[in-house]
């Protein structure tokens, strides 16, 4: 690892004054994706700021008849905290599949949607369940916010504070996980709010997207074979060696199904 | 730069100059001189650098000792009692044979305490997900799993089985 200079400030705004004040500041989450990159010398940033130490980005509350989940509440919080588990459970059950126990409980939902990695889980959480992300300056539509591989809406310096989730009627989360990583191969959370179904693929693409057509099948008829004649075209998807953009659209649609039949 | 970082281990408060990217494992391995907990893969896949801090089981590969500033780490080394009495999970591990060449085993045990800790009475199942992030090259896990459904149920005071198996 690099040699970097590490600040632990307490409030938002001084760390947002202290991004502003640095050549090449990052801000450190709970660090299960930044320190590997650390440690492996393929980022070098002048600067850690951690944000593990601030009271504002913490914490789970019930609003709007949604939540608000704080941007550096830890996976296994989200997992184990009543008012998730009663209000968004498919919530619950995807931040507990998240990496391992470890990785659970130092992992933040801000880290993650912040790093965008294409098969992170959280992302589709974000996209199927309508979130706002806030930040320091202002709130981004959760099918605004994750752009590309990597890459998000934030611009330089901005600092994502929470996550508002709307709650669902029903919802659930099927995941093809790599056995050794655990990330997702292909992820599907699927969502209905009244008349409208919302299908988030993650693990696929680039970047987490909705699969147009399975949310017309299954807002004409919620029913997991509704999904026969929808499917999600493997152009474009993601090929590696833990499996080809054909199997992964294959595996599109088994886990919508597989998400259509939890959500009952 | 170094900074000073303190923290309580294994009950002992402690406190040392260190360089702020100074791994937790490290501090504890060679700042400390706590050599019990071990550096396996180092890129957070294999667990053999499981400590509790705050209660809480982590990879100290992959937390900075600066992260831990403040808090209270418990290490293998902290388990058993003062006069020696092994811990009903380390106990366990020992009547059960989980282990093989033990590499893995520090972190086996502190994942398995973290995960009865929170869930008193597993199932099969619940400690083969508990110990995910635990890899061991040895044993095909079936004795770690066995000796961690006995140390479950001596954590819970009950008296632990015989290996009669």
């Amino acid at each position: 690892m690099y040699a970097f200079t590490y600040h632990r400030p307490k409030t938002v705004a001084d760390a947002t004054a202290l991004l502003g004040q640095f050549e090449d500041p990052k801000l450190l989450g709970g660090g299960q994706t930044l320190l590997p990159t650390l440690k492996q010398r393929l980022a070098r940033p002048s600067d850690l700021i951690d944000l593990g130490q601030i009271p504002e980005l913490q914490g789970i509350g019930e609003e709007a008849g949604g939540l608000t989940v704080g941007a550096f509440t830890r996976h296994a919080q989200v997992a184990h905290s009543d008012t998730v588990q009663r209000v968004i459970p498919a919530l619950a059950s995807l931040a507990e599949g998240i990496g391992d126990r470890q990785v659970r409980n130092m992992g933040t939902l801000g880290g993650s949607i912040c790093n965008a990695d294409p098969s992170a889980d959280y992302p589709a959480a974000v996209v199927a369940l309508k979130a706002t992300v806030r930040t320091d300056r202002r709130e981004i539509a959760g099918d605004d916010f994750f752009t590309g591989m990597f890459e998000t809406a934030l611009e330089p310096g901005e600092i994502v504070t929470a996550v508002h989730f709307q709650k669902p009627d029903k919802a659930a989360y099927a995941k093809f996980r790599n056995p050794a990583s655990r990330y997702a191969i292909v992820g599907v959370f699927v969502a209905v709010f009244g008349s409208e179904v919302r299908v988030a693929v993650t693990g696929a693409g680039p970047s987490v997207f909705r699969a147009d057509d399975m949310e017309a099948a299954l807002a004409q008829d919620f029913r997991a074979d509704a999904l026969n004649g929808a499917s999600v075209s493997a152009d474009g998807l993601n090929a590696d060696i833990h499996a080809s953009a054909e199997y992964r659209a294959h595996l599109v649609r088994v886990m919508a199904r597989r998400a259509v039949e939890a959500c009952g | 730069m170094p900074c000073t970082v303190s923290m309580t281990v294994n009950g002992k408060a402690v406190s040392r100059e260190v360089e702020e990217r100074t791994l937790l494992v490290t501090f504890l391995r060679d700042q400390i001189g706590l050599t019990g907990t071990h550096v396996g893969c180092d890129t957070s896949q294999c667990g053999a650098c499981v400590v509790h801090v705050d209660g809480r089981s982590v990879k100290s590969c992959t937390m900075l000792a600066v992260q831990a500033d403040g808090a209270a780490v418990t290490t293998i080394e902290g388990l058993a009692a003062a006069d020696g009495t092994l811990h009903p999970m380390q106990a366990a591990f020992r009547e059960h044979h989980g282990l093989q060449c033990g590499f893995c085993t520090p972190g086996m045990v502190m994942s398995a305490v973290d995960l009865v800790t929170n869930h008193p009475s597993p199932t099969e199942q619940e400690v083969r997900e508990g110990l995910e992030g635990n890899i061991c090259r040895c044993t095909g896990y079936h004795n770690i799993v066995k000796a961690v459904m006995a140390g479950a149920e001596a954590m819970q005071g009950g008296t632990m089985k015989a290996a009669a198996e």
